[in-house]
Order: structure tokens, then sequence, then C-alpha cells
């Protein structure tokens, strides 16, 4: 199973922009962020293919995973 | 000293010093502005008239040593909408004003002569002066004038060429920190400074003024534990300091809800080129400043300093609205074409969101190609600083150029352009810009945070669920923060963090050594709200003209293919309280 991370913000730094990964088991978003040592708590927006999703949430062939800290603006 | 106000009547060139009116005591920013209109200005009336009225009015907060309290409110009927209108900024003069002890200054009628006036604003009362030679002046020379003429602390309030032409897009600027402007942006109101005469006010505080405090003790410790809670918020402590409000280009992209091409689109295919994230790293490569605030005593800091590929000083405050309206609005993917033309409609005196939605309109209206971002900064130089026709169409706003041109898609509401979150995609805004009493306005009740943010909990972007609600408490929630002078971003630690909203209201009740509820402060705020749309169903406004565009309902929206579907029904229940 294939899944695009794309980072944001501050997590881009010492890891990367967006990068693709294979996947032979099913895999969460607390998974992930756990294998791209990315402490929870800091976890702020969560995209699934453009929709807002939860840590728990399981990823799927070709999806595109989001990571942002809580920022903000406006 | 009690408060006071000061009545400026340009008709004949007087000033009146006033007390303050009883009921009027607990009111400050945008609670006394929207009070004030109300009370003396004619709904009816034409707002370049004389019988509009514009009021400034320092935040209840205000000159205390309360973080980010340094917010100046101005109201009045808006030439662009029609509506009531509050628009506030940073600034130095909200803290100035009110350590002069002035509740409110109002500046009423008209000059019988076409001539430019500036007010002078001491302990003493108001000087006025012609100044003929201040006539076309941009606001980075305006205020250079004053600072020479009195002083480098002098507060300055001044409107550019477009508010002397009386542009519906015309901001009013306000002096910060380091002799550059911020702008008291949306609805027009340089335009009503610009009928009035009055091209400039100048501040004068002795050095001793300060704002007396009924309970010092109190004050001292809610002021503490609200400024650890900002600090402590990871988006009032980390993100916004660190990215500016661009950071959310990547956000709002990825939602799919940032408009793209006249609101064609939710996604800009070039969006990472003008990101906060490569804002950022562009400050760090030329020397410019992550860091800095619009207003003493801010410790959010989320403006900065951006130089350009010479290391040259370019722009400050370049915030997300102003990226997004001329970069994926009008597809231009230049961050230093951004940069130049927000330095412009700084110093034009214009509103960069109304500004930048209008050019975007005129480009679906074939005025010049999508990503054009030279021929914007040629425009904005050439013809809306001077004044030719087609700078006059483009002053006229969105909804004027969109007329002007046939074009259908014409993101508005009551006239006001749309700001940088697509409805379809972000519903609860899309009932803050139908609902709130100053056209489309995202400032009013900001249901981003809940929707996208996660930032006072979670209400799902692309459902109708709860978003009427959400938009309510919010919009009653921010009337009352205007009240206080507090910057709008306060909010995301007082949605979060309880201690932080409880300390607004120890501050408020200990500065005037009052004894306010949470409740009461709720009240406040859903009196203001009433207080400003009774003045709009009294100009002539109907729920009819709580609606967006027909186009957001029959034109589906990449990426998620959404429209918007809210019933007028639906809608008006917003009002339900």
């Amino acid at each position: 199973m294939r899944v695009t991370i794309r980072l944001f913000a501050n997590f881009r730094i010492g890891r990367c922009k967006q990068e693709s990964r294979e996947y032979d088991s099913p895999v969460t978003v607390r998974d992930i962020v756990e294998e791209l040592g990315i402490p929870a708590p800091e976890v702020g927006i969560i995209f699934i293919n453009g929709r807002n999703a939860d840590m728990d949430q399981a990823l799927a062939e070709g999806d595109n995973l989001s990571l942002f800290p809580l920022v903000g603006g406006g | 000293m009690a408060d006071r106000i000061y009545r400026v009547n340009m008709s004949d060139l007087t000033v009146r010093v006033e007390d303050v009116r009883e009921q009027w005591s607990g009111l400050g920013g945008r609670g006394l502005t929207s009070t004030i209109v109300a009370a003396e200005v004619e709904p009816t009336c034409h707002p370049l008239g004389p019988r509009n009225k514009l009021v400034f009015a320092p935040g209840l907060l205000s000159g205390t040593v309360t973080a980010n309290s340094g917010r100046l409110s101005v109201g009045a009927k808006s030439p662009l909408t029609g509506t009531i209108k509050e628009s506030n900024a940073g600034g130095t003069a909200s803290q100035l004003l009110a350590r002069l002890g002035l509740k409110a200054l109002i500046i009423e009628g008209q000059p019988e002569k076409e001539s430019l006036y500036s007010l002078h604003v001491t302990a003493d009362g108001v000087a006025i002066a012609e100044e003929p030679d201040l006539a076309g002046k941009g606001n980075f020379a305006v205020v250079n004038v004053m600072l020479e003429r009195y002083g480098e602390k002098t507060g300055v309030i001044s409107i550019g060429p477009a508010g002397e032409m009386k542009m519906a897009i015309a901001n009013i600027s306000v002096k910060d920190p380091e002799g550059k402007v911020r702008s008291a942006g949306r609805g027009g109101l340089g335009a009503v400074m610009g009928a009035k005469g009055v091209k400039c006010i100048t501040i004068s505080v002795p050095r001793e003024a300060a704002v007396p405090i009924a309970e010092p003790e109190k004050f001292k410790a809610a002021v503490k534990i609200f400024a650890k809670a900002l600090l402590e918020h990871p988006v009032s402590g980390q993100g916004l300091p660190t990215y500016g409000t661009a950071v959310l280009i990547n956000v709002i992209n990825e939602a799919g809800g940032l408009p793209t091409r006249n609101f064609r689109s939710g996604q800009f295919e070039q969006h990472d080129a003008i990101s906060g994230e490569t804002m950022h790293d562009l400050i760090e490569e030329r020397g410019g400043k992550i860091r800095h605030g619009c207003h003493a005593g801010c410790v959010i800091q989320c403006s900065q300093v951006f130089n350009d590929a010479g290391g040259k000083y370019k722009t400050s405050g370049f915030e997300y609205e102003s990226i997004w309206a001329m970069g994926a609005d009008c597809c231009v993917d230049n961050l230093d074409q951004i940069a130049e033309a927000d330095s412009l409609m700084d110093d034009i005196g214009v509103d960069t969101i109304e500004t930048s939605v209008t050019m975007g309109v005129a480009m679906e209206g074939g005025l010049l190609p999508f990503g054009d971002g030279a021929g914007i900064i040629r425009i904005l130089d050439q013809d809306v600083r001077t004044g030719t026709p087609l700078g006059r169409l483009i002053g006229g706003g969105a909804a004027v150029v969109g007329k002007a041109y046939g074009v259908t898609r014409v993101p508005v509401v009551k006239n006001q352009a749309i700001p940088a979150y697509d409805p379809r995609a972000v519903k609860g805004i899309g009932i803050t810009y139908c609902t709130s009493t100053m056209g489309a306005d995202h400032t009013a009740g900001y249901a981003v945070a809940t929707n996208i943010l996660k930032v006072g909990g979670d209400v799902d972007p692309l459902k109708k669920e709860g978003q009427v609600e959400l938009s309510r408490n919010l919009q009653i929630a921010t009337a009352a923060l205007d009240t206080a002078g507090l910057c709008i971003f306060v909010a995301f630690p007082a949605l979060d963090i309880p201690e932080a909203f409880t300390a607004i209201v120890d501050m408020i009740n200990a500065r005037f050594g009052i004894s306010l509820t949470a409740d009461d402060v709720t009240e406040l705020g859903k009196n203001i709200l009433r207080t400003e749309h009774e003045f709009n169903l009294a100009a002539g406004f109907t729920n009819k003209d709580d609606r967006l565009p027909e186009f957001f309902s029959t034109e589906l929206l990449p990426p998620h293919n959404v429209i918007w579907d809210f019933t007028g029904e639906e809608i008006d229940e917003f009002w339900n309280f």
C-alpha cells in the first residue's frame, strides 16, 4: 500500500516536505506519526485527502496524509 | 480625571469636549463606536455626506499593560456596504488615546470648501489646521511629515490618496511602533474620513499620562495569568510568532478551501510558493524579522519584516489574507510581487482584501490575465493612486467591477468582498459571511478555528450541522473582544484555556472597579450585535441580504466538489437569540 505524506510548518525541520511510503500491513495515522518521530501531542491538524481525520484513522492505498502542528491565523 | 469625548465638527471647524454619557461608560472599542453610530447617525443617510459620523474608540483595556490590548476601533456607516461598520487596527493610536482619557473621538459634519485638514489631539482638545501640502500624499509620507513635526512618539492616523478620492476600497492607516502602518481595512472607512476633509489625525500625550486602574493588585494578577495563557497556547505562543498568519495558506489549501482563480477552485497549485513556510525561509535568508508586533505590549508577534531580494525593507504585517487575495485568488505565485503590491496598497491606503478580490473579478472580466502580478502593480501605482477612470472603477470594489465587466462570479456579501476561506468547503465561516452585520467578514466570527484548526472544539467543515450555533457564539464573543480592544488572536487561547477567558473578565473588572460576570460579557456581545443589526434593518437591509451570491449554490468547488446548501430559513436562525 502506497501513502503520500505531506508535512508542514516546523514538522518539516529535519524531515521532509513530502514523501511516498510503502506499507505491507494496515497502518494508522498514529503509526506514521510515531515512525516520523513527531511527539503525538504536537500534532494539531490531520487531513487525509483534504478531509479532517484523527490519529486512529487507518490509511488506504493512494491516500494523501497531511500533518500540521497546532497553528492558526486569520 | 474623568473620561471624556472629543467631538469635532468639520462643518464649522469647532471642537467640543464632552463628558461621557452614563450609558456609554461601560463601553469601549466596537461596543462604543457602534452604539454612537446607531444613536447619532441616520441609517438612511449617504455615507459620504455630512450626516455620517466617523468615530474612533480605544478598547476598554487599551492603554493598560494588558497584553495585546492596543486595538483601535473605527466606526461609521460604510460607503462600501451601506451597513454599520466597525473596523479595527493595531498601531500606537489606541493606547495614546486611552492614556489621554479619551473614550472616543467623533468627527461629524463636512467642510463647505474642498480642503484638507489635520487634527492634532492633545490633553487640551483638538487643533484643526489646513494642510494643502499633504494633498495626494501616500500614508508613508504623511507619517514622516507628522513625526518630523511632532516627534517620534506621536500617534498618527491617516488616509492615502484613495481616501481623499472617497474610493469605497479606501482604508484608514494607523502608525505602528516602527513608523510603518497598520490598517482599519474593511468597509471603505478611509472614504468617510476623506469626505470629512480629514487627511490625518495626530495624537500627542504627556509622558506621565497613564490609564487609572481601580484595583491595581487584582489587575496585575489577571494580567499575568492572561499573558501566560497567550504564551502557552501553541497557536498564539508558537505557530503565529514563527510563521505568521500566512501559515494558513498551506492549511486551507490542504483543506480544499483556498479560493483560487476568483473562487473557481479550493486549491492553488503553486500554494507552496506563497506559503508561510516559504515566507519564513525567505525572511531568514534575506535578513528580515520573523517576529514583530503591531503594537507595544503584543506578545503574539504574528507580524514580520519582509525584505526584498536585495535585503532591503519591503513590507511588514504581511498577512495571510493579503497574500491569499493577490496570490491564489489572482493566481500570482510570486511572493515578491505580492509584497510589492502589499506595500503599494498600504501607501495608497486601500484594503488589501477588497482591492485584490476586485482584481480577481476584473481578471475574470478580461482586464488582465490571471497570474499577471506586474499588471496588478502597474494598475495600483498608475491608476488607483492617481485616480484615472480605471483607478476609480477598481476603487469602487469587487461588486462595482463585477457589474462593469458583466461578471456573474462576484464573491461579495452586502457588497463586501469575501475573504480567504471558501464558504462551500468551510461552511461555518459561510454563515458568518452571510449574517455578519459588517458584510462578508471572517474576523466577525472566525468559525475556521473550529471547522479546520480544531481550536475551541471540532465541527466538520463540510457539514451543515452545528454551524449556525457556532457562528452565533463566535460572533457574540468577538463583539465583546472587539469592545475590550483585544487582538482577535487572543481568542485561540481564550477558547481552549478557561483561565484566559476568566482573566479577561477580571481585568475589565479591576480596571474599572466593577463586577461583571462571564454572562454579563456574553450579554454585552449580544447587545452590540442587536444594536448593529437594528441599524442595518433601519437602513433598508432585510434577511434576503443575509445570503451568499448565487454561484456558490450552483457551482461545485473542487477538490471536494461541494456547494453551499444552506436554506434561507436555516441562515435566518442565526438571529434567534
